[in-house]
């Protein structure tokens, strides 16, 4: 048996022309990076994270990490990334809460429910997102009325002031007590969770159908109610084509929190815009954003392969 | 590669590729560098707020107007004696610098504040031209929140625009009076000040004209008032990258042509009989110097030896470019104040044209 001269061998041809490819592709990186620099140093900018540390100047309204202006540009730009931790973590639960119901309403026996579902999931996931939360911001939620004649709700109250959630007082004219939502907040939440439910929604419709029917009619022979039908049968084999689905949309969610920037909520985003304008950082502060972005996803990722890898059907 | 620069390409794109446009570029002359690239392109590119009355903003012919037009205007007229060679690009106050780095515009002419961490090096690294409106922060509330001091806004919201000078100084001024407030803000100036006007905050804080240009566009301008308050020093002018002088030194001298010709009280409609008087009096050897009759100004700095009388003829002087855009002539009606010539007590002032 005569040995194969390499360039016949399929093998070491494709490892040859990937290695070619692979290097290529470095070098066009090498060669922007050495161009990136070169400029960078004519221009008289280096790249450096040492601003990081001076101290921001400016003051954001909300933050759930305490910060004050005299606090560095580092400690600005974590209050951000907690902000936007804030939204997308509370989005995330509602959104799923709202997408589920939706999801399942559309194979409601009830006319009515079914059209809403339907009429809902069709709207908004038409509508584009940004034009949904300027929506929100300035024709709902700004147009509230102020504190004395506050929206009452069970267990919530609107005003311009904010939105209170469990049982706020009116005292001098001024709502207090309770826990208090700017109406930036309040309209990015809003506007965030319906436009993910909706997406989250076709995700859950989409794998209630893989369910085949004789499923359903075989607990409901059993005697079972259509409700417990659909927790105890049906929703647990349809998970496992629900959660890959969910996936993708938890990432968008995270992703779209930054719109927040249009809206006045001081998010990751909104807070790194400012920090580039005082201290002219544009490529720091970019890559800092797509890697803090990036890693969030990636999270989100490992979750749901986690939740994905649980609700599998196990081989026995 | 710097045609990737002129895509509207995402920002930071922008910035490598633009940054990347000038890579093994030779250290720039006069006339050569950004300068010669207009001019071979044969039109200007200039980054613009475009909804600050007074300012920059369309009129009702869709035409830019304004100061700051006008500043992009003189340099297209001294460059092509054409003042609307000139191709706009609205930028909001966050993406200015990034633009104008990025060489998305040519010249940045939005009513940004020059500040020494804007001009450093090792700061933002622009190249402010002179100041063309001399300003102060303000404040303006509803007259009917009987608000008449910035004690009176505390624990109040105040709107202001993001990435400004406006929103630090808004946050020193405070904090050195240890006045607590909450600050929310919005990326352009059209969302602040629709949010102020839906009652999100108690007050909305920028510069005193660009309140004052503002309050014009209001459904009830005599509803909102400015408290006496001045936050902060605002000079106000166009700016350029570093390390260009072509360019810089160019546009710095188009705005001083503008305020010697007031200063040696020639406007846009005296300019042909000035001109005629230089050409036929050689003992007038300052105005001849100024209006390129003699010597070689113009051509040391790039430019056509007859670019001031070009500027003058197109967009006047700079009392003319005043009173037109926010003084008298104008709905702002703003008082020149600091912006007067030095002579009558104000800071516009030229170096010679020598």
């Amino acid at each position: 048996m005569t040995a194969l001269p390499w360039w016949r061998d399929s093998r070491k041809v494709g490892w040859l022309v990937q290695a070619a490819v692979g290097l290529g592709l470095l070098l066009v990186v090498a060669l922007l990076l050495s161009n990136l620099e070169h400029n960078l140093t004519r221009a008289g900018l280096r790249l450096t994270l040492g601003w990081l540390n001076q101290p921001a100047g400016f003051d954001i309204a909300e933050t759930l990490l305490p910060y004050r202006a005299s606090d560095s540009y580092g400690r600005a730009l974590l209050a951000g990334l907690v902000n936007t931790l804030r939204v997308v973590g509370i989005g995330l639960v509602l959104a799923t809460g709202l997408g589920v119901v939706a999801g399942a309403a559309s194979f409601s026996t009830n006319p009515l429910l079914r059209g809403l579902s339907r009429t809902y999931v069709e709207v908004v996931r038409n509508i584009p997102l940004l034009l949904q939360l300027v929506f929100w911001y300035f024709a709902v939620f700004l147009t509230l009325p102020p504190a004395n004649q506050a929206l009452q709700l069970p267990g919530l109250q609107l005003a311009k002031s904010g939105v209170y959630l469990l049982g706020a007082r009116l005292v001098n004219g001024e709502l207090v007590g309770g826990w208090r939502l700017s109406l930036e907040l309040a309209a990015l939440l809003t506007g965030l969770v319906i436009y993910s439910a909706a997406f989250i929604a076709e995700v859950v419709r989409g794998g209630i159908a893989s369910v085949p029917k004789g499923q359903w009619e075989a607990a409901e022979s059993l005697g079972l109610k259509p409700l417990a039908t659909l927790r105890l049968v049906v929703l647990p084999q349809a998970l496992r084509v629900i959660v890959p689905g969910l996936n993708s949309q938890y990432i968008s969610l995270a992703k779209n929190s930054s719109l927040a920037v249009a809206i006045g909520y001081p998010d990751l985003y909104a807070v790194a815009e400012t920090t580039l304008n005082q201290t002219g950082r544009g490529i720091e502060v970019f890559l800092l954003l797509m890697a803090v972005y990036l890693g969030l996803d990636l999270c989100i990722s490992v979750l749901m392969n986690g939740l994905e890898r649980l609700v599998s059907l196990k081989d026995r | 590669m710097r045609s990737f620069s002129r895509t509207p390409a995402a920002l930071l794109l922008g910035l490598l590729f633009g940054l990347g446009g000038c890579a093994g570029g030779q250290d720039q002359g006069p006339g050569a560098g950004r300068l010669a690239a207009i001019k071979a392109r044969g039109t200007l590119s200039c980054g613009v707020d475009g909804k600050l009355p007074g300012f920059s903003y369309q009129d009702s012919d869709g035409k830019y107007v304004g100061i700051d037009v006008d500043v992009c205007r003189a340099l297209a007229a001294a460059l092509f004696n054409d003042p609307n060679k000139v191709e706009y690009r609205e930028l909001t106050s966050s993406e200015r610098f990034t633009a104008l780095a990025s060489g998305e515009v040519d010249v940045l002419s939005r009513n940004s504040t020059r500040t020494l961490s804007r001009d450093a090096t090792g700061g933002n690294g622009l190249e402010f031209a002179p100041t063309i409106y001399y300003d102060g922060q303000g404040v303006m509330v509803p007259v009917a929140s009987g608000i008449t001091s910035l004690k009176q806004l505390a624990g109040k919201t105040i709107c202001t625009e993001n990435g400004t000078t406006t929103e630090l100084n808004l946050a020193d001024r405070f904090r050195e009076q240890a006045i607590p407030y909450t600050p929310v803000k919005y990326q352009t100036g059209d969302q602040t000040y629709a949010a102020y006007l839906q009652g999100r905050c108690a007050a909305v804080t920028s510069d005193r004209s660009q309140l004052a240009a503002k309050k014009t566009s209001f459904p009830d301008p005599a509803a909102h008032t400015l408290l006496p308050d001045v936050l902060s020093k605002e000079p106000l002018g166009p700016v350029t990258v570093n390390n260009d002088s072509g360019l810089s030194d160019a546009l710095r001298w188009v705005l001083f042509a503008t305020m010697q010709a007031e200063e040696s009280g020639i406007t846009s409609k005296n300019i042909k009989e000035k001109l005629a008087f230089a050409k036929a009096n050689p003992n007038q050897a300052d105005l001849r110097r100024f209006l390129g009759v003699e010597g070689e100004l113009g051509q040391q700095l790039g430019l056509p030896a007859d670019f001031v009388p070009r500027i003058i003829a197109s967009v006047g002087n700079y009392g003319e470019i005043y009173s037109r855009n926010v003084g008298s002539e104008s709905k702002l009606k703003l008082d020149r104040g600091l912006n007067r010539s030095y002579k009558d007590g104000g800071l516009i002032y030229s170096p010679p044209f020598r």
